[in-house]
């Protein structure tokens, strides 16, 4: 198996390739605003490091998000088009179960909350039992809001460092953005437990801002 | 002729999905996914909407082309795509994508300009762009005079709208007269049975001492508005046709008079008019006879290559394929300000073989960002 996993979710542009034991290669570039210049390039990269090219690629993942539309698009847009060129299956992982899992390798047992930076001053959050275990449905919300539901409880990520007035316990060690490498380490071991894993469907959780246009304005002067 | 280039391009700059694939000068496959619908209630293109449609419509729609195509996309020459003008977040999906498939297939990449992609199709229906050409190219985000010299490396811009598109006047022309969205076909249908001469409204920016080549119709929505608003106010019964042919005939003129004017003061024979408002049956048929008169030779593709689409852009991708132009990088923006000048965004760091033409004229002027509407 050679799993390519990408995410661009997060601030984090980031690429990995798994060959079903470990992680081979990574590649990470942080910039929100350049998702869409930068992921090309860091498959391109990522692959070379692991001296070896798309055609090889056997399975794709990707991180659904919740995360900001734009950026987000570009990782779904570009793990299906190589699924379709290349005619092997894409997957679709919350992008928190990625960090969640980082979170894990980096020592840290449940249960705790992961917590991103949706901007205008909401998280897309979810609650861990462990790294493997998400207990809520990932949602949006104003971290006031959150704070009982998370009191007591240490949370990572971006999104709970950005807020310390709701996630109180930020351990040191955590990540802060996603990591591919992770998101394709809880793949592979989520496919060789036989699971079958979702589609690559967006987890926008926000419908779009549009209005419904007011009546027309006269312009007749009254 | 199999030698010449097989390309396939992809637009997603306003509210359509469009893949098309193209041989040289031969159209194969035109497939397009309108989210349409999605924006009708809103009035015009949503761009959040827009982008989650292109995402859900992306890979069926290159799947679709190449089927109806009867291609390999092993078979493929290059891939082209939209690199802008339009809506930012749209563009990426497209740009996205574009990237994944030609870096996924070992294709070379090219990103292109959507307005000399409208231009371009033409070769499609009336085979190599005479050089020069004169462009007019008109729809709910653009109203621009173009002289293309060379459509893969020089597109002049004359003049362009200094207020509204046409085809955003015909929208709001439309929600005046409560005819729904969008307002150019409804409106070009209800004219058919007015009289264009029924009510005189205003021809923006015609004076002697106004831009030769730039257009304005803000003024003249104002005033259909106002004379609407005045019929009503008096209890009196709004003549429906009448005012939706007195409009557009207002329309049309300004458009076509500037357009054959620009062709005789550049000494270009062939006038070429691309958009989604080149669908109106007013303008084919005022430009048809301007143009004879003229003795300027028309040429206005077929309506649904006029209106965007992926035809268009792996048109001009070919054209960059035959003309040996420079691929793009893999790190290619989606710029949703791209200078009508640059016809495609080369890579900074290539060598380029070809010779190149530099003209030195500025990139001031046409930036236009107005895509508020569907109508394109
Ligand atoms: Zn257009």
């Amino acid at each position: 198996m050679l799993l390519l996993a990408l995410d661009t979710a997060t601030p984090a542009v980031t690429v990995a390739l798994h060959d079903g034991s470990a992680v081979i290669a990574e590649s990470s570039d942080l910039d929100a605003r350049r998702h869409g210049e930068l992921l090309l390039p860091a498959v391109h990269r990522t692959l070379k490091e692991a001296g070896t090219e798309l055609a090889a690629v056997t399975e794709i993942v990707v991180g659904a998000g919740p995360g900001p539309y734009t950026g987000l698009r570009v990782g779904l847009v570009t793990a299906a088009t190589f699924g379709s060129a290349l005619g092997v299956p894409v997957h679709g992982l919350c992008t928190l179960d990625g960090i969640a899992y980082a979170a894990g390798l980096a020592g840290l047992d449940g249960p705790f909350v992961v917590a991103t930076d949706a901007r205008r001053k909401e998280v897309y959050w979810a609650r861990y039992d462990d790294a493997r275990t998400r207990v809520t449905e990932p949602a949006v919300d104003h971290p006031a809001d959150l704070a009982e539901r998370v009191a007591g409880l240490p949370a990572v990520g971006a999104g709970a460092l950005l807020y310390p007035a709701a996630f109180a316990d930020v351990p040191a060690g955590m990540p802060e953005y996603q990591s591919a490498g992770a998101l394709a380490s809880l793949a592979a071991e989520k496919l060789a437990c036989g699971e079958e894993l979702p589609p690559p469907r967006p987890l926008y959780l926000r419908r779009p801002d549009a209005k419904v246009p007011a009546n027309y304005k006269v312009v007749t002067p009254k | 002729m199999a030698d010449e280039p097989l390309v396939l391009g992809i637009e997603t700059s306003c509210d359509e999905t469009g893949v098309g694939i193209v041989r040289g000068h031969t159209l194969l496959a035109d497939a397009v996914a309108s989210s349409v619908d999605e924006h009708a209630r809103f009035g015009g293109v949503v761009p959040e909407v827009a982008s989650r449609a292109h995402l859900e419509a992306m890979v069926p729609t290159i799947q679709r082309a190449l089927k109806e195509a009867g291609v390999a996309a092993s078979d493929l020459d290059g891939i082209a795509v939209t690199a802008g003008p339009g809506l930012a977040g749209a563009l990426l999906v497209g740009v996205s994508a574009a990237k994944a498939y030609a870096y996924a297939l070992g294709k070379p990449l090219y990103g292109v300009n959507h307005l000399a992609s409208h231009i371009c199709v033409d070769q499609l229906e009336h085979g190599p762009l005479p050089e020069p050409t004169m462009a007019l190219l008109v729809s709910g985000g653009h109203s621009s005079l173009l002289l293309a010299p060379d459509i893969t490396s020089d597109v002049r811009p004359l003049g362009s709208t200094i207020d509204d598109a046409a085809g955003e006047a015909f929208d709001k022309i439309a929600r005046v007269l409560n005819l729904g969205f969008p307002g150019g076909p409804v409106i070009d249908r209800i004219a058919r049975e007015g009289d264009p001469d029924a009510i005189a409204f205003p021809r923006g920016l015609t004076g002697p001492r106004d831009a030769a080549y730039d257009f304005s119709f803000s003024g003249l929505k104002t005033a259909v508005a106002r004379w609407i608003e005045a019929k009503r106010a008096a209890g009196e019964e709004v003549p429906v046709a009448d005012v939706s042919a007195s409009f557009q005939e207002a329309v049309v003129d300004v458009l076509t008079r500037k357009a054959v004017r620009a062709c005789k003061d550049e000494g270009v024979e062939h006038l070429m008019i691309g958009g989604g408002v080149a669908a109106n049956s007013r303008l084919r048929a005022m430009a048809e006879r301007r143009c004879e008169d003229a003795g300027l030779t028309l040429r206005v593709p077929r309506p649904k290559l006029c209106t965007d689409n992926g035809a268009m852009v792996a048109a001009l991708g070919a054209e960059m394929v035959a003309r040996g132009r420079s691929a793009s990088a893999w790190d290619l923006s989606a710029d949703s300000s791209l200078p009508v000048t640059d016809p495609h965004v080369p890579d900074p760091n290539a060598h380029t073989h070809s010779h190149s033409h530099s003209h030195g004229h500025s990139h001031d002027h046409v930036h236009e960002l107005s895509r508020k509407n569907l109508y394109a």
